[in-house]
């Protein structure tokens, strides 16, 4: 105890930044020894490797609509009719819960693309066949609590809070797009 | 005990509300903080919190691999070469997990000498010895379940020479084998209970763990005289003192783990683990890992087949009556000059037991398996008993203050208090 005493006059500073270093070692330690394992938990090379997804689009006749898997989900691709289109531009976009106009949602026009959930508690909303019921604005229905939307996929009734979502996609050639 | 809040000394009003209503604060500093723990340790006192901090590593990287693993024979040997290849940074958490196995039992092959040099196994440690022995039969139980799961040749072969080893026992024999089984071979339901099993133990053992430091905090730690200190002149609080060496063990612990890890990953282990399990064909030259080849060589050096698998079993079951074949009261083998010769010729004898265990089983190799097998046992079960009634050991230090300082005046507590009884 009494070598305690005699640190306190002239060592405390030393302590204190003994103390401090090894504090800040075992944080660096501890922060490397915990990457690793965070990191095995992101998708691993062969997930990502399944990452993009072809599909033909000649099939698809118009006013059709089919739904691919990509990365595990549903991606919905429709082939739009022109009324459908002109649905979809013929309202005002700032009186949309969440505003979109159609031709920042889709690379040509007829053939629009979304992941197929729900933006608000991830259920696959109904539409795609011809016989599901599509809400009350053409496009989508979401069966769960009842969002409705339209024909660019964009929420216009309910409790989901946004339009369904784009996801990146490329045209390969006019028939065939490459998801991801 | 009284009923109601307990009287916390901590000073930081959120510790202390939680302190007051569950002491475990107030515990920590009593068993970890002020802990008095003799002030002579070696750094073989190192290696029970070295055993510990394994065990941990065991746990997270097991965990972390379970999640990639897949415990059916057709998909287990690709999802432990997806883990290796695929999953980011799996090849590490793979080889720490596989490497500490290693070093586990490294740390408590160091552990269990430390206690049968230092004759921490005798009174009043009993307990504490044989819930060790439990711990260190569930790690055996658990490294080999686990070395089963990559489901390569020699996790096939290995599971099925080890459990047919309980095909020996009469009458019981082959229940006990198609129990372990589920089947009539080595088979997907023999995989997936071992995957069940092998993430079960790991927990079982950190209970025994919690009870061996338990009992170890009543009893209070042996130390390298063998003496119980005789006040506080000779413990030290075990913070900041033995947190400091442990700290300091722990970093070359890890440099030696790492060297493994990053330069050797494979040293330790077969190739032929790397070839997928083949029912069909054994290969030419089967061991166990390293770490049980002693077992494997006494198993082999009888030339009997229960005899050979009582013997093994045995050779690890007589570690629990220890205490009661070494009856000498004097614990540390300092201070027993035969005693010592015969116990560092019992640690050759382990030792040449695990070479010849890798050896192939005939010729000379049998003969050396066969002497050291019987000096394994003649030690415990002839030598041991015998040298309590007829060895002389040297005289013991008056305690444990007394060696370090010399011959001279105890410390002022020390005189004030003689001979107190700890």
């Amino acid at each position: 105890m009494a070598d305690t005493a005699h640190a306190a006059t002239d060592g405390a500073p030393r302590r204190d930044f003994l103390k401090l270093v090894t504090g800040a070692f075992a944080a660096v330690g501890v922060g490397a020894i915990a990457w690793p394992f965070i990191a095995s938990l992101q998708p691993a090379k062969d997930t990502l490797a399944l990452a993009s997804t072809d599909v033909d689009l000649a099939p698809i006749a118009e006013g059709q609509a089919i739904t691919v898997m990509w990365r595990g989900k549903p991606v919905f691709v429709r082939n739009r009719t022109g009324k459908e289109i002109q649905e979809a531009r013929a309202v005002p976009t700032n009186s949309l819960p969440d505003p979109a106009a159609d031709q920042s949602r889709v690379q040509r026009e007829q053939w629009l693309v979304l992941i197929g959930i729900c933006t608000h508690l991830g259920c696959v909303p109904l539409g795609q066949r011809p016989t599901d019921a599509r809400g009350d604005y053409g496009g989508w229905f979401c069966p769960c609590h009842g969002s409705h939307y339209d024909t660019s996929g964009r929420i216009r009734k309910g409790p989901a809070p946004k339009n369904l979502e784009v996801p990146q996609y490329a045209f390969t050639s006019d028939t065939k797009i490459r998801i991801g | 005990m009284s009923i109601g809040l307990h009287n916390s000394e901590f000073k930081n009003p959120v510790v202390r509300w939680i302190d007051q209503r569950m002491p475990v604060f107030t515990m920590m500093q009593k068993e970890y903080g002020t802990f008095p723990t003799p002030k002579n340790f070696n750094y073989f006192w190192n290696f029970g919190a070295l055993a510990m901090v394994t065990l941990m590593i065991m746990i997270a990287t097991g965990i972390f691999l379970s999640m990639h693993y897949a415990a059916h024979t057709g998909l287990a040997f690709d999802s432990v070469e997806r883990i290796m290849r695929d999953v980011n940074f799996g090849w590490l958490i793979r080889y720490v997990h596989m490497n500490g196995a290693s070093m586990f039992f490294i740390v408590v092959y160091i552990h269990i000498f430390r206690g049968m040099y230092y004759g921490s196994y005798k009174a009043p440690r009993e307990l504490l010895w044989m819930l060790g022995v439990v711990i260190f039969l569930l790690m055996m139980a658990t490294a080999f379940m686990g070395y089963v799961l990559p489901w390569g040749q020699m996790s096939f072969w290995g599971a099925t020479v080890i459990t047919n080893l309980f095909s020996a026992f009469p009458v019981v024999g082959n229940f006990i084998v198609e129990l372990l089984w589920g089947g009539f071979s080595v088979d997907n339901p023999t995989l997936n209970r071992f995957f069940s099993l092998h993430y079960l133990l790991p927990f079982v053992i950190f209970g025994v763990v919690f009870l061996h430091v338990a009992a170890l905090h009543i009893t209070g730690s042996n130390n390298p005289l063998g003496i119980e200190p005789k006040g506080p002149q000779d413990t030290l609080p075990f913070h900041p003192y033995y947190t400091a060496k442990d700290s300091v063990g722990l970093v070359v612990y890890f440099i030696v783990f790492a060297v493994l890890v990053f330069f050797a990953p494979n040293y330790l282990g077969h190739p032929d683990n790397y070839i997928p399990a083949n029912p069909l064909v054994t290969p030419p030259h089967i061991v166990p890992e390293w770490y049980f080849l002693p077992y494997y060589a006494i198993l082999r050096a009888v030339p009997d087949k229960l005899g050979g698998v009582l013997l093994m079993f045995g050779s690890i079951l007589v570690w629990f009556v220890l205490p009661w074949l070494d009856r000498s009261p004097v614990r540390s083998m300092r201070f027993r000059p035969l005693a010592r010769i015969f116990f560092l010729l019992w640690t050759v004898c382990f030792l040449v037991l695990l070479w010849v265990g890798a050896k192939p089983a005939e010729g000379t190799y049998v003969l050396i398996a066969r002497i050291a097998t019987a000096y394994y046992f003649a030690y415990f079960l002839v030598i041991l008993p015998l040298l309590a009634k007829f060895e002389r050991p040297l005289p013991l230090p008056e305690s444990i203050s007394r060696p370090v300082l010399g011959g001279g005046p105890l410390p002022a507590g020390a005189a004030a208090k003689p001979m107190e009884k700890a």
